[in-house]
């Protein structure tokens, strides 16, 4: 559910630290620096990384692409590769077959097995697809705020990972505690209240 | 600032208090939301709500869902001591409502439905759509921010305990 859909979800976070020069080049280093790779034709099973939110199969963040008035929008992108539990069975089944002929013997050893498994996996994998799965992202720089276009707990947790690395910068996902700590502008003194409050029962 | 996954597990209990009060509010008192915006025309309860009472040994879960669904099932929960934990809501102007649902435990925002522009149909529309679409989002993510810190303010207030409680434990005594 991603900007463009009729029905949004939305996670929230408050951006910390500070920017040293151009926020939109800084934002555009660390976009294609972590911009999404093609996995298609490599071993690997899953990637992370930014897309374009216009063109999430074709990545591209040439000039200022992903700044709209002044909002960076751009999106998450997460491609897995998912190996059907039969069909690797069938391949481990045949690798091991030939296996026992080649070396005569009727087992394999454990740490074989292994070895042999991996390689099967990653010969597969590299014939399987991966499925993408875009989240957008919508970050006001003047107020600090991010707004992620998913509740999922691995989406956030794959975007907070990145948006570390790409620009040095944390996210703090706003739920009740950071939300009052924040945004509601306490003093020390209101601080130390919302850290010693406890709940209420409304029933008699 | 505390550790963010023990002030998560911490301070959930707030996000529930927030819903339970806010639909108080939504049957009480319409003004507070106009405090918040002066747009809104009213702030009405969706078709879904979740409670839970965690009085007991166990963790009773109570959902309503259904645009025509009573809500009575639900306050007879809260009448037994359970707080709510997800609420649909309705944002109401002179010509437009969203739709949206929040969580107690996250503040998660879930199927926001905000009116605006339709599906751009060319690159040259996007920026305007965006612009235009992004000011729906904030108009309902404003009010959110709005009303939780009136909550927060008055969570952390002596009014809370003197004023606000009882007439939140009345408000659920005298549930039908």
């Amino acid at each position: 559910m991603g900007i463009l859909s009729s029905a949004v979800s939305i996670t929230r976070y408050r951006v910390e630290g500070k920017i040293e020069g151009s926020a939109t080049e800084m934002v555009a280093r660390g976009l294609k620096k972590n911009t999404i790779p093609d996995i298609d034709e490599d071993a690997v099973e899953k990637a992370a990384g930014w897309t374009s939110f216009e063109n999430p199969f074709q990545p591209q963040f040439e000039g200022s692409n992903f700044v709209f008035g002044n909002l960076f929008i751009f999106s998450l992108r997460v491609d897995r590769k998912s190996i059907p539990s039969k069909l690797l069975k069938k391949h481990l089944t045949l690798e091991t077959s030939k296996r026992l002929a080649k070396t005569s013997r009727r087992f394999l050893a454990k740490d074989e097995k292994q070895a042999l498994k991996d390689k099967v996996t990653a010969e597969l994998a590299v014939r399987v697809p991966s499925t993408p799965n875009v989240y957008d992202l919508l970050w006001d720089f003047e107020k600090s705020s991010v707004c992620f276009f998913s509740n999922l707990r691995s989406a956030n947790e794959e975007l907070e990972t990145l948006f570390k690395r790409s620009f040095n910068l944390a996210l703090i996902r706003l739920f009740p505690y950071t939300a009052a700590d924040l945004q509601a502008e306490l003093t020390d003194q209101e601080r130390d209240i919302l850290l010693g409050l406890s709940p209420t029962h409304f029933s008699n | 600032m505390l550790d963010l996954s023990v002030a998560y597990s911490r301070y959930r209990f707030l996000g529930d208090e927030f819903l339970t009060w806010l639909w108080y509010l939504i049957e009480t008192n319409q003004d507070a939301f106009r405090s918040a915006d002066p747009d809104c025309t009213a702030l009405e309860i969706g078709n879904r709500v979740a409670l839970e009472n965690r009085k007991g040994k166990s963790i009773e879960r109570i959902t309503i869902k259904g645009d025509d669904a009573g809500l009575e099932e639900g306050k007879l929960a809260l009448k037994k001591g359970a707080l709510v934990t997800e609420l649909a809501m309705v944002f109401k102007t002179g010509n437009h409502e969203w739709q949206f649902s929040i969580k107690g435990e996250s503040l998660n925002v879930s199927n926001l439905r905000a009116p605006g522009p339709t599906l751009p149909q060319s690159p040259e529309e996007m920026e305007p759509f965006l612009l235009d679409k992004t000011q729906q989002f904030y108009k309902i993510i404003d009010f959110i921010d709005k009303i939780y810190k009136f909550f927060i303010r008055e969570r952390i207030s002596k009014i809370w305990s003197s004023k606000t409680t009882p007439a939140l434990k009345k408000w659920v005594k005298s549930a039908e």
